[in-house]
């Protein structure tokens, strides 16, 4: 991990008919890090992420994947610059192989199908999921899904991963494997992570910054440890009488 | 629709291949086995079977439901019946601005629609909003000879010259028999590419195909136009072939519907169900007008209804199609039932 950022986003601003969901925020993701972004239901957490990622133009604000300019890609675009993301609800291709739903993220110009399938057999192999290349995407369980969701990102080649809640509904034992996974994956390959995430047990094993959105504003960011005991956070999130 | 479980392209049995060349031999003896009726059901049976090819490929691969496919059709044939009978040019040549009008055709629906997010069942209603309209369009062209139809010179040839796409029945059979067949490799061809992979993340989940870094817009946009192309090659062999086009019989709803039956009986999304789907169909419809003859049940209707009947029972019963309960019944692998 370094100090220079991978991921710059200034000012980001984002209303919906009048409501501010997004407002002025700014944060830095510094390359090779796990930085959490937490806060209450409608903070602005999701539609960060889904202005991150393209899916919607924001209204005013800057993001900057290590200098280059994202506003106003295409999702596909913001995938080849080098950011993958999951989805906060699984979206699997349900009908295809986990094996077909993994090699469809790691196909981009200039490789095969049969590059991609070997890279795409690498990935699962890495979350997991080797066992259940040839099944149907569609027959396998939530935890699994999460992990396949996760691995069609991984596929991508991205610099910036997005796991958007990727531990709810999951059983502490599974969300302790999936975080074993990420700090691998963070090691291992080096791959910036920034997640959204509501499972504390998760931030607090993961990060290496948290950042706290309430209202659509950043009212917090640092180190896991000193956010949690942050006044303003206590208050608006985790409550006063959280134990950590 | 059934997706791939298996990779293509893993375990093809050789079972399953020589079924299919003993099915494709059996085809290519078929003329000089059959009477000239039976032929000219084949005819039929193998232009279904193409054309449920051209549709299956957007529909059942891309996932972008067309109901105006006739409008394809129509313009393969009138583009190149005009450019026949008004500047000579021979159908093969005049082949290429045909389907390449139909493939621009195609694409204007879908910059219209992919642009502006239209998808599912309003991409439908635009598909059909397009061969109404073209319906309507050439009824007014005196050039294409409005409602009063157009019409080829006919010549009751037995030389076969393909250059004009003149010559006996047994010739447009042949043509479709080697269009069909060259549809099925090239489809298979593609589905083991990047290209077929693009299709089917698409069909099952724009969103998150978007997000795995595939352009959408251009993916559907190729799929529509291959579409296009493929069912305007069908149009311009059957215009040869029965010599008139009317509008209304050309462009009409029921020639779109037609045209989707033989892939959803068959099996949507799946190499063979358009095959499967058109010989099912068109034994069955043939037949049940000949025993219903024989049965002296001439009553009109009574053949529409057995067939609705029919393919009531498909859908209910067999929802993914008839290939792949009949793969799975010959004990073909999966990759051969997709």
């Amino acid at each position: 991990m370094s100090d220079t950022p991978l991921l710059t986003v200034r000012r980001l601003r984002k209303s919906f008919r009048g409501l501010l969901a997004v407002d002025a925020v700014t944060f830095d993701v510094a390359a090779g890090s796990i930085t959490a972004m937490i806060g209450p239901n409608g903070a602005g957490k999701t539609t960060t992420f889904n202005l991150i990622a393209g899916v919607m133009a924001p209204d005013d604000g800057e993001i900057l994947l290590d200098g280059q300019r994202l506003n106003g890609l295409r999702p596909d675009q913001i995938c080849h610059a080098g950011i993958g993301r999951t989805f906060q609800i699984v979206r699997p291709f349900p009908k295809l192989s986990v094996l077909d739903n993994v090699l469809v993220g790691a196909l981009r110009d200039g490789s095969s199908v049969r590059q991609a399938r070997r890279a795409a057999l690498d990935v699962l192999d890495l979350l997991g999921l080797a066992g259940e290349a040839g099944k149907p995407a569609a027959s396998l369980t939530l935890p699994e899904r999460k992990r396949l969701e996760v691995a069609r990102a991984l596929a991508t080649g991205p610099r910036l991963l997005l796991l958007d809640e990727v531990m709810a509904g999951l059983r502490p034992s599974e969300t302790d494997r999936l975080v074993e996974t990420f700090r691998d994956l963070n090691r291992q390959t080096g791959v910036t992570i920034l997640l959204i995430e509501h499972v504390m047990r998760a931030v607090m094993a993961l990060s290496d910054v948290v950042h706290v959105i309430n209202t659509g504003r950043l009212i917090a960011a640092g180190p896991p440890d000193a956010v949690v005991s942050d006044p303003a956070v206590l208050e608006c999130y985790l409550g006063e009488d959280t134990e950590i | 629709m059934s997706g791939r479980v298996l990779s293509a392209g893993e375990g093809s049995s050789t079972r399953a291949r020589i079924a299919l060349a003993l099915f494709f031999a059996a085809l290519a003896i078929a003329p000089f086995l059959v009477g000239d009726f039976l032929l000219s059901v084949l005819v039929i049976i193998l232009y279904f079977a193409f054309v449920g090819q051209a549709w299956n490929l957007m529909m059942g691969y891309a996932g972008q439901l067309s109901l105006g496919h006739a409008l394809y059709v129509g313009i393969g044939a009138y583009a190149s019946a005009a450019l026949f009978v008004h500047f000579g040019i021979p159908p093969l040549i005049g082949a290429l601005p045909a389907m390449a009008l139909a493939a621009l055709v195609g694409a204007s629906i879908g910059l219209l629609a992919f642009r502006f997010r239209i998808g599912g069942v309003y991409f439908a209603l635009l598909t059909i909003a397009f061969a109404e309209f073209t319906r309507i369009l050439v009824s007014h062209i005196g050039w294409l000879g409005a409602t009063e139809g157009f019409f080829l010179p006919i010549e009751n040839r037995t030389d076969i010259d393909l250059v004009a796409l003149r010559g006996p029945p047994h010739m447009f059979y042949y043509i479709f028999l080697v269009l069909t067949g060259a549809a099925l490799l090239a489809i298979r061809r593609i589905m083991d590419s990047r290209l077929g992979y693009y299709w089917l993340a698409i069909r099952e989940d724009e969103t998150a195909a978007e997000a795995a870094g595939i352009n959408i817009f251009r993916y559907k946009m190729i799929a529509v136009m291959i579409s296009a192309g493929m069912t305007a090659l069908a149009g311009i062999v059957t215009a040869f072939y029965y010599n008139n086009l009317f509008p209304t019989d050309v462009f009409g709803i029921h020639r779109s519907i037609e045209i989707i039956l033989a892939p959803i009986v068959g099996g949507l999304g799946t190499l063979f169900g358009p095959i499967v789907g058109a010989f099912v169909l068109g034994i069955l419809g043939e037949g049940l007008t000949i025993v219903l003859d024989q049965a002296g049940i001439a009553t009109a209707g009574v053949k529409h209804l057995v067939y609705a009947v029919f393919l009531f029972l498909i859908v209910r019963f067999l929802p993914g199609g008839l290939w792949p309960w009949l793969a799975a019944r010959l004990g073909l692998d999966r990759d051969w039932r997709a």
